[in-house]
């Protein structure tokens, strides 16, 4: 089991990235193995148009079935519910603290888009 | 002889004087066709009154996908690696259409090894054409929520070019730098860059003479409500660019007057009320065509 966080750098100690789509990268945690990972989400963020659809892309691939993120948008959403990922909002923090908040299950679960 | 107004900042003047100049050339007996390719908005016809009694609807082919085809054929994701603009895009062993996002290219058919992807039509807006008055008419109106003028502007462009070899073209490009006014100066022969005389429309009028030049367009400024901030010199040696630099010539300088802004707020053509400015768009219109001619031969 994976978690995607949006995050403004990599590691635990960076602070959660309020936007999806255009987030700098998604640290990608194994919940089994404890290994992180950073996938990069420069091509989003520079991107004209389908930012969120991209992002979402980067975290399936990276194998991810959760994502914490900010505000996620309508496409994205769409783009993450079709490929069965749920999606958990949260403000602020370090990317270390969003996961232990949604892990003790007090995030709530995404399920319309929020910008 | 086809010519585009654009300008870099939205509200420069650009349908006043695209209207004005259309109007005077169909007075003076040339046959004139005024097309409204600012398709976000266009606002000539609340000047020129057309009777529009065409109307066409606007597609973009975009694909559809045969889902029980894709799976047998193990969902390759090729569809997704072809589109540049995330309208297709394979997730996993899920393949999303956005279809919002296609520009109609058709490559994700082209990738597609299973025949899994066929192209619908999607709407995403309509020309409305007709007759204003001795001007020929066409306008292009993108549906609300739709991201892809770059074709509506195409048809209104198309509908334009039945046109009578002698005669002139006027097109009201979309302000800005971007893929709808490109699309909207692309093919023309020359085009009338509207320059708002204020260091935000200098700033954006220099990065539109950037692009033109980039497209390889013959270009000329109006600077357009030029007034004592901008005659003293300010503005323009900071922001004016390529104008400054004497690559693009000046063919009017247009000062601001409050008599002008208030027949175009009534909703009246400021050529109709306003002498002085009647007289500047003659002579402009002159110009223009001079310096077109010139250009294009």
């Amino acid at each position: 089991m994976k978690v995607a966080i949006s995050a403004s750098e990599p590691g635990m100690s960076a602070s959660v990235d309020p936007r999806f789509g255009r987030a700098h990268c998604f640290v990608v945690i194994d919940l089994e193995s404890g290994a992180l990972a950073t996938s990069d989400n420069t091509i989003s963020q520079s991107a004209a148009h389908g930012a969120g659809i991209q992002a979402a892309k980067t975290v399936v691939e990276a194998g991810a079935r959760t994502v914490i993120t900010g505000k996620v948008g309508p496409k994205a959403l769409a783009a993450l519910q079709a490929a069965h990922v749920d999606v958990y909002q949260c403000s602020g923090g370090t990317v270390q603290q969003a996961v232990e908040r949604w892990w003790k299950g007090s995030l709530t679960k995404v399920t319309a888009a929020t910008v | 002889m086809r010519i585009a107004v654009a300008s870099g900042k939205g509200g420069a003047g650009k349908t006043t004087i695209a209207t004005s100049l259309a109007v005077i050339a169909a007075e003076r007996g040339l046959t004139t066709t005024f097309l409204d390719c600012d398709v976000e908005e266009p606002n000539g016809h609340l000047f020129l009154h057309p009777a529009l009694c065409q109307k066409q609807v606007v597609n973009v082919p975009v694909p559809q996908l045969d889902e029980k085809t894709c799976r047998d054929h193990g969902v390759c994701g090729r569809c997704g690696q072809a589109c540049h603009f995330s309208a297709i895009v394979c997730l996993g062993d899920v393949v999303v259409v956005n279809p919002d996002l296609c520009h109609g290219c058709g490559a994700c058919i082209l990738a597609c090894p299973a025949n899994a992807l066929k192209e619908v039509p999607h709407r995403t807006g309509v020309v409305e054409s007709g007759q204003a008055g001795a001007l020929r008419f066409a306008q292009g109106l993108l549906d609300v929520g739709q991201a892809m003028a770059s074709p509506v502007i195409r048809r209104v462009k198309e509908w334009g070019a039945q046109e009578v070899p002698a005669g002139l073209t006027i097109v009201d490009a979309p302000p800005g730098t971007a893929c709808p006014t490109v699309e909207a100066v692309r093919g023309s022969d020359f085009v009338l860059l509207v320059v708002e005389a204020t260091p935000f429309g200098l700033h954006d009028a220099a990065l539109a003479a950037d692009t033109l030049e980039a497209l390889g367009v013959r270009a000329a400024a109006v600077l357009n409500r030029v007034d004592r901030f901008v005659e003293a010199g300010r503005g323009i040696t900071e922001f004016g660019g390529a104008i400054l630099r004497g690559t693009m010539p000046v063919l009017a300088r247009i000062p601001a007057d409050r008599q002008v802004a208030e027949a175009y707020a009534r909703g009246q053509m400021p050529i109709g009320v306003v002498p002085r400015f009647r007289q500047a768009m003659e002579r402009l219109l002159t110009r223009l065509l001079e310096v077109a001619r010139r250009e294009a031969a």
